[in-house]
């Protein structure tokens, strides 16, 4: 069984008339690095949430169908048996801050999962120290700015060491320096082999770390498959998904019967597939 | 029509957020605000409507001193939106938020159910009326706090980063109706870090960095300032960075190339003869 498994899953709220998940399958492998998109209210959140079981065990409904994580159904474990598995940071940080400082916060959750205190505190200084939080040690969380409280949320949810980082928009609230420091941080949690459910609208930041892009779109998977095939789809379009500028150059020059040899993610990516083009037939 | 002379402010006296900001903005003008994260933005924004006075300086609006207006006479001519939606949705339907509004600034039920319907379908809201906004995901949430402050029509509109949570299609939808609204006279205020939205429709940029703009004026100029990037941590936008690999190997591509279309003829010259 892969790691994340939906079979035929259905889902809707209480108090909604329309499912927000409508028969998804999918199956996520250990160590894929897997980009979520599609236009807001399409049901991104709640497979975020599906897969870390609060959906159906916190917010209730309508249930179809199976999920599991790590072998484990989501139906029958509690979000607690779960959070060990799955870490999740969502879209507004203030939401999942509790304590009082930046210290407190990262041990929170490896407290709670009654980890060695000699561990919680290598911990802690290191991710203290990875997401650049040492001027914010003594500021309460509610003190900082949205893109400072990300990167304690993201230190919280590191700090349990989770097999799967499910991020729901991280970056959102973030200045581009620091979303970028944010999405390095991902993708090198996820070079050392964890597994990564990212969602996001701006595909220009994220595609070029992805293996993976799955669409949706009225709660169903529309498209499914490497970002560079993917993004060439007209179902980009159909569904109103902003594509990276560099893949639209792309396509605007094959329109015009001059051929890349490979889809560009970004501007830096463009550049040095052009010049090859233009350097092998030149020689 | 907005000056601000000089304005101080620490939260809770310890912590400062500007450090002696002087602008003005005339009536009409459409402008954005960047710069990274606890730069002072939001800082400034509630400065405008005066949820926050400044501790030293002053803010001016139509060359009246602030400070002798309340908050709720401000924000009859100043619209802001919250950067978090949940900061500001507080009712259990989305049509009811938006009329809430309105219904407090006295227009008849006509004109209240007419600039609602308005704005809901402005921003592709009208299938979700009667929904709670609690159900809604994050982007529905933050478009239903967008249009309870649109549908006022302010004179101001001061928002604090509209385009998150949006994909490009809600994004341009927003867009359009900023850019109608400032046709119409009204002044558009943003704080963003999205720069291809600056790029596309805000003529000018104010750039800040621990609570002291350090660049104000027309956008292109401003953000095709590396020095300015750096400082404020904004992103060059990706057909800036193929310009500049460009231009490095081709000298006459100009480094300062922002729109596909320039891209795309520059490489369609530069393959001429292949």
């Amino acid at each position: 069984m892969a790691l994340i498994e939906f079979n035929d899953f259905s889902f809707k709220y209480v108090g909604s008339d329309s499912l927000a998940l409508k028969k998804v399958n999918l199956s996520v492998e250990a160590g894929e690095y897997v980009v979520v998109s599609g236009p807001s209210g399409c049901g991104k959140t709640t497979l975020c949430r599906a897969i870390n079981g609060l959906v159906p065990q916190f917010h209730r409904g309508y249930i179809a169908g199976n999920v599991f994580v790590d072998s484990k159904s989501t139906r029958e474990n509690s979000v607690a048996d779960m959070a060990g598995i799955t870490g999740l940071v969502f879209q507004n940080p203030s939401n999942q801050l509790v304590t009082l400082n930046v210290e407190k916060e990262i041990a929170f959750g490896p407290e709670n999962l009654g980890v060695d205190p000699a561990e919680i505190r290598k911990r802690v200084e290191h991710l203290i120290h990875l997401l650049g939080l040492e001027h914010l040690r003594e500021k309460h969380p509610h003190e900082m700015s949205g893109g400072e409280q990300q990167r304690v949320a993201m230190a919280a949810t590191l700090a349990l060491r989770p097999k799967i980082l499910v991020a729901d928009e991280p970056t959102s609230n973030l200045d581009p320096q620091s979303a970028e420091m944010i999405l390095e941080l991902i993708a090198e949690q996820n070079r050392e082999g964890m597994t990564v459910v990212l969602v996001e609208h701006r595909l220009d930041v994220v595609a070029k770390d992805a293996s993976r892009l799955i669409l949706m779109n009225e709660g169903s998977v529309v498209a499914d498959g490497p970002p560079e095939d993917v993004l060439l789809m007209d179902i980009c379009q159909d569904i109103g998904i902003g594509i990276p500028k560099a893949v639209e150059v792309f396509k605007r020059l094959r329109s015009k019967d001059l051929h890349l040899p490979e889809v560009p993610m970004t501007g830096e990516d463009l550049v040095r597939i052009f010049r090859e083009v233009v350097e092998h037939d030149s020689a | 029509m907005i000056q601000l002379d000089d304005v101080h402010y620490a939260y809770d006296g310890l912590y400062p957020a500007l450090r002696g900001v002087s602008l003005e903005i005339d009536e009409g003008e459409s402008i954005a605000i960047m710069g990274s994260n606890g730069a002072g933005k939001t800082t400034l924004l509630k400065h405008l409507n005066g949820l926050l006075r400044p501790q030293k300086g002053h803010v001016f609006l139509d060359g009246e001193d602030t400070s002798k207006y309340s908050v709720a006479q401000l924000s009859r001519q100043i619209g802001l939106v919250w950067q978090n939606p949940d900061h500001q949705l507080f009712l259990d339907s989305v049509e009811k938020e938006i009329v809430f509004g309105l219904k407090n600034l006295g227009y008849d039920e006509e004109e209240v159910s007419d600039r609602c319907d308005r704005t809901l379908e402005r921003l592709g809201l009208t299938h979700l009326s009667h929904r709670s906004p609690f159900s809604l995901s994050g982007g529905e949430r933050k478009r239903v706090a967008l249009a309870s402050v649109l549908a006022i029509e302010p004179r101001i509109l001061a928002l604090d980063e509209p385009t998150i949570g949006q994909d490009a299609r809600q994004k341009e939808r927003l867009a359009k109706m900023l850019d109608q609204m400032n046709e119409e006279g009204r002044t558009v205020i943003v704080v963003t870090h999205d720069i291809e939205f600056v790029i596309e429709h805000f003529p000018r940029t104010l750039a800040m960095s621990e609570g002291i703009i350090v660049a104000d004026g027309k956008t292109e100029a401003v953000l095709s300032n590396p020095t300015i990037v750096e400082r404020c941590s904004l992103a060059v936008p990706q057909m800036t960075i193929v310009a500049q690999g460009l231009h490095q190997l081709h000298p006459e591509v100009s480094p300062r190339l922002t729109q596909v279309n320039e891209i795309e003829s520059e490489l369609i010259r530069l393959a001429g003869g292949i």
